[in-house]
């Protein structure tokens, strides 16, 4: 069944868009992430345009870790004052990032930024996860101590502390500040949720016990992404609720199964096929920026001056 | 399901020329709607004659135009190793979407100098006015352009598919493909003797998306806060039902 996108003005075909948001939805729910990461590229890949597919990912992304932080609000592992911050952070952000989007968009690069970004976020942390993942099997085959835990560095020197209790810690506000603003430019550029840079960040830079950071990260995300579709569809005029609607609805059935299929895996081995997917999608982007494109033109809209 | 909705008689036609195109279309108006992947249009129309048939043989040509819009193009070239946008030419005016229908091989169809008055061919089609100096090979883009569309289906030329009958019955049909913009699709018609233009007839086209599709466009673009604010409530309506939902499955 095919079917006509009002905004992004292509007809595609509405079961490969639900089946699209159900595959992406399985793997979130699978590794407990986004999957904008995964989305927007496929959105390339069929053809919708690169502006379109950003900003309605970003509006699809508030559905999912709306209905993700539901739950972790009910098991109480959110860090609303630590969010609220991150939140401050990320709204400035994807201001930040919204404009160098415009702006970018008027050269003619953005494509080349929003590939960029891709590449060299996908690269890095699938290259990092496959490592630590490899580590931790290898680890836990030579059934090896505990690991050693860093409690103190840098970021515990800086000043204008703050007490979270849900999060047992006393630190200073800036390193969640740079954290969520870094997070928000990408929401805005890359149209992800950022949770695949914001875990991590929070567990390693923060220092957050692993159990509050993932509904802290969802809870900061429905804002950011909330704030950057507003404000590309404000802007930009290129979020497609059609679109967004077809992709949510694949996507929340297919969380629900992936998180059934998840339970059956180890936690490492998930990680690691999450790492070779990262970075499979990464290498394919990297591809197409390396190899001579069988088109070398483009066509675009003239901007109004 | 082709209704004839309107006949339209060439009133306004010159009255020097001794013919004149009498013109049906199968629609006038292409609706765009939710589950729209493109339509055919049906174009017939006679030749209305006072004096004898001319011993030349007639030819009809037939150009449906999208509306024009300019257009930036721009070449990739490899730097650093990846492969960038780096020269943009602005097209001045081209139009979405540009089908040409001939009864004959186009340049038999019609002379190279009326090509050029009426601006008939698909390169011709194409209003550029000039390139930056430091771009080399301008034409080269005009030409990207042509080879663009052309794959999308939205430039098509369609030699030898106008079928004449007897010197005074003629007919097509267009193929407008699924991604269409919308807005009025001037459709003209020659009919040529020796490559000469005789007469000249046009109409218009009209595609609109309709219903939601209409709605829904025009929502984000007069209040696009609204419409922002909706998409979002829309999405944490969707995220608050599913995890509803699967709470109950999860109980039962």
């Amino acid at each position: 069944m095919q079917i006509y996108l009002p905004i992004a003005e292509v007809s595609v075909n509405a079961f490969l868009l639900l089946g699209l948001g159900g595959m992406v939805g399985i793997l979130s729910g699978m590794f407990g992430v986004g999957g904008g990461f995964l989305m927007t590229p496929l959105l390339f890949f069929i053809g919708i345009p690169p502006a379109v597919a950003v900003a309605t990912e970003a509006n699809q992304i508030v559905a999912s870790s709306f209905s993700g932080v539901l739950a972790h609000l009910k098991r109480k592992t959110v860090d609303l004052k630590m969010g609220t911050v991150l939140l401050s952070g990320g709204l400035i952000g994807a201001a930040l990032g919204v404009v160098v989007f415009n702006y970018l968009k008027s050269q003619g690069q953005v494509d080349l930024l929003v590939r960029l970004c891709y590449v060299v976020f996908l690269g890095v942390i699938g290259s990092l996860m496959f490592i630590e993942s490899l580590n931790a099997i290898r680890k836990s085959r030579k059934n090896a101590g505990p690991p050693k835990r860093k409690k103190h560095n840098w970021v515990h020197g800086l000043p204008l502390k703050m007490r979270f209790r849900v999060s047992g810690l006393y630190i200073s506000v800036i390193p969640p500040m740079m954290v969520g603003v870094l997070v928000g430019i990408l929401s805005a550029i890359m149209g992800v949720g950022g949770g695949f840079i914001m875990v991590p960040a929070m567990i390693y830079l923060l220092g957050m016990p692993t159990k509050v950071v993932v509904g802290t990260s969802l809870f900061q995300i429905i804002f950011v992404t909330g704030f950057t579709t507003l404000l590309h569809a404000t802007t930009n005029f290129t979020v497609d609720i059609a679109l967004a609607v077809l992709l949510l609805v694949g996507g929340v059935i297919g969380a629900q199964i992936g998180t059934r299929l998840g339970t059956y895996l180890k936690a490492e081995q998930l990680r690691i096929l999450l790492a070779l997917l990262v970075i499979m999608v990464c290498a394919k982007l990297a591809l197409d920026l390396l190899l001579q494109p069988s088109e070398l033109f483009s066509l675009g809209a003239v901007e109004g001056h | 399901m082709l209704r004839i909705l309107s006949f339209c008689f060439a009133l306004a036609a010159s009255t020097l020329s001794a013919e004149e195109v009498v013109l049906g279309l199968s629609q006038d108006q292409v609706a765009i709607t939710t589950n729209f992947d493109g339509s055919e249009i049906l174009l017939f129309g006679a030749v209305k004659r006072e004096a004898p048939i001319p011993e030349e043989p007639l030819d009809v040509v037939i150009a449906v135009s999208g509306p024009s819009s300019p257009l930036t193009v721009r070449r990739k070239e490899r730097k650093f190793g990846i492969w960038v946008n780096t020269d943009a030419v602005e097209i001045d005016a081209a139009p979405s979407f540009y089908a040409v229908a001939t009864s004959a091989p186009f340049t038999e169809a019609i002379s190279n100098v009326e090509d050029q008055r009426h601006k008939v061919s698909i390169p011709r089609a194409i209003r550029s006015v000039g390139a930056p100096m430091e771009v080399e090979d301008a034409q080269s883009f005009s030409e990207a352009v042509i080879r663009i569309r052309t794959d999308e289906g939205l430039y098509q030329l369609r030699e030898n598919t106008v079928e004449i009958e007897q010197q005074t019955l003629f007919r097509t049909s267009i193929q407008m493909p699924a991604n269409l913009t919308e807005g009025d699709y001037p459709t003209r018609i020659f009919l040529t003797r020796d490559g000469k233009v005789v007469s000249q007839f046009e109409t218009v086209i009209n595609v609109n998306k309709v219903g939601l599709e209409r709605w829904l466009y025009d929502l984000s673009r007069n209040q696009p806060l609204i419409y922002g604010i909706m998409s979002l409530a829309i999405a944490i309506a969707a995220g608050w039902l599913a995890s509803a939902a699967f709470q109950v499955l999860r109980r039962n």
